[in-house]
């Protein structure tokens, strides 16, 4: 288990914090935001649900869109797209 | 729902054993209850001051004071009935110290002493190792003698000394009985309402209490939150460049709600906190007792007790010091002998784990989050790597210690504290928002140490 942050295609990223509690993954998130250009999608993998709580939170004061979120056994997959 | 059956199960055991045994479940349900809502809301105190300075979110800041304004309602009714189990900390220095360790702990853990219990519940190992390493290091620091006891002044020695206390609890020896006896047992504690002299009158118990030491801190809390942390991304989202004092107020609202779960969660919180006080009030009543070690000798239960006959048993949402006992009792089991204490054979005891009626609220918090994580899908068993391990247990094991020297948590010595009018509460958290800040700090410094060490790999 390690923290995974790539570029898939151009303008969109993966974040995968799978096995971290908090606060990782919302620090690890907003990090990787910090990297992206605005337009930029990142898919972000995580399995601690008090973090989503909180990116979302994160989302709507910065602006960036939450476009997708797929979940089930455990593990989330969301899209965000940088304002 | 396999969970929820074993409880009923368990619950209608218990009470086919002796019908006395409802005293204890009330903890079990309560715990359940706790749990459940807990895992609802993502509802972890740790959250709300960490992520204030990590993430600049404070959905779960004002999810806390939510909770502490229903809690002080409820439990200002509770008060004039004449059921509230109550009893105030005692004010000084050691809240401080105690409580910004306990908060530099709580970022490295990922939860506080109840958010590692409902994470427990939903499969996470690392909130596990937390649990064992807040409960260890509790019942280690309360029990530690030797090269301990140099950290103590020689005031707090003589004072210790001169309490006459029973011989067996060799007041003299271990630096937490002569912290406990020369210092604590010195200082005062009270409620607004009994400083003021009003304790027994309702005006005291509602305008001292509950209005001047609970509902006005937050709001003004609210209000700093708002500022601070939402106005600009609302009046950016709502498109207002000259708000008026009724945008502001709809500003504070909309904060309020953002987190429907949050909110539903502090609203059930802190009402069922308030009720677990009444109910075990009545209990008490009922069964014409001080404390569940009266009930425990009544139904032949006799080994584990304080000198005075009690078990820990507060009679309200608790979480630290049943995770001592439990770390305390197994040393107990292993010939360390630690009921020479002032915290064990003095107050709290040490009695077998199933007999131990707050120990199953902690029980049923897990548990609760368990029903709910695993109806929510949300339920995975998260394995520890080396990284999260050694987080867990060095956080832990601070968490510990912050908070025997604040004597209790952000549940006992926060929560229970400010909402039933003792300001000591307000205190705590001031000191554990110190220690999250600078917890914060030292996090960042080695995420990102860990990431420029790491850098070709992760790219962060």
């Amino acid at each position: 288990m390690a923290m995974s942050f790539n570029k898939t295609a151009d303008g969109e990223w993966e974040l995968n914090v799978c096995g971290y509690a908090c606060p990782h993954p919302q620090m690890y998130t907003k990090k990787a935001l910090q990297k992206l250009e605005s337009g930029d999608v990142l898919s972000l993998v995580f399995d601690n649900p008090s973090s989503g709580e909180s990116i979302m939170a994160m989302c709507e004061a910065e602006g960036n869109d939450l476009i997708d979120r797929q979940e089930g056994s455990g593990s989330f997959t969301w899209k965000i797209r940088k304002a | 729902m396999g969970v929820f059956l074993l409880v009923v199960i368990g619950s209608v055991w218990a009470l086919a054993q002796d019908s006395r045994f409802l005293y204890l479940l009330v903890y079990v349900w309560f715990g359940l209850a706790y749990g459940v809502l807990l895992q609802y809301g993502r509802f972890c105190m740790a959250s709300a001051v960490r992520d204030l300075f990590a993430v600049k979110v404070p959905r779960m800041a004002v999810g806390m004071m939510i909770a502490v304004a229903l809690y002080a309602l409820v439990a200002t009714v509770v008060t004039l009935a004449g059921f509230s189990t109550f009893h105030p900390n005692a004010m000084g220095w050691h809240i401080v110290i105690g409580a910004a360790i306990f908060g530099f702990g709580i970022v490295f853990t990922g939860g506080c002493a109840s958010g590692s219990l409902y994470k427990a519940g939903e499969g996470n190992m690392n909130s596990m190792l937390v649990i064992v390493a807040i409960s260890f290091s509790q019942a280690i620091v309360v029990t530690a003698s030797g090269w301990w006891d140099s950290l103590v002044p020689q005031s707090w020695i003589d004072s210790a000394a001169a309490k006459d206390m029973p011989a067996e609890l060799t007041v003299n020896e271990g630096w937490f009985d002569i912290f406990t006896a020369g210092y604590i047992w010195d200082l005062k504690g009270s409620t607004t309402a009994e400083a003021f002299g009003m304790a027994e009158t309702a005006t005291g118990i509602v305008l001292m209490n509950t209005m001047l030491t609970a509902i006005l801190p937050v709001a003004i809390i609210l209000v700093a939150l708002y500022v601070f942390y939402y106005r600009k991304g609302h009046l950016r989202r709502t498109g207002k460049t000259a708000p008026s004092l009724g945008d502001e107020i709809a500003g504070i609202w909309a904060m309020c709600i953002s987190s429907k779960n949050t909110a539903l969660a502090g609203i059930g919180l802190g009402i069922l906190a308030g009720l677990h006080m009444y109910v075990t009030g009545a209990l008490r009543e009922h069964y014409d007792i001080f404390n569940f070690g009266e009930l425990l000798v009544a139904m032949g239960y006799t080994n584990g007790l304080s000198i005075q006959d009690t078990v820990f048993d507060p009679g309200y949402w608790y979480i630290t010091t049943q995770e001592a006992q439990w770390g305390g009792w197994i040393m107990q089991q292993l010939g360390i002998n630690s009921m020479d204490s002032i915290f064990f054979g003095l107050d709290n005891g040490l009695p077998n784990p199933l007999l131990n009626a707050p120990g199953f609220m902690s029980i049923g918090i897990i548990l609760g989050a368990s029903v709910m994580a695993l109806a929510r899908r949300e339920f995975k068993w998260k394995l520890p790597s080396w990284e999260t391990a050694f987080f867990a247990i060095v956080g832990g094991t601070l968490m510990g210690i912050g908070a025997r020297l604040a004597m209790g948590c952000n549940i006992g010595a926060f929560f229970a504290t400010v909402t039933n009018g003792d300001p000591s509460g307000w205190v705590f958290l001031f000191g554990m928002v110190i220690g999250a800040y600078v917890g914060v700090k030292a996090f960042t410094w080695y995420m990102d140490w860990n990431d420029a060490r790491k850098g070709s790999e992760c790219g962060l």
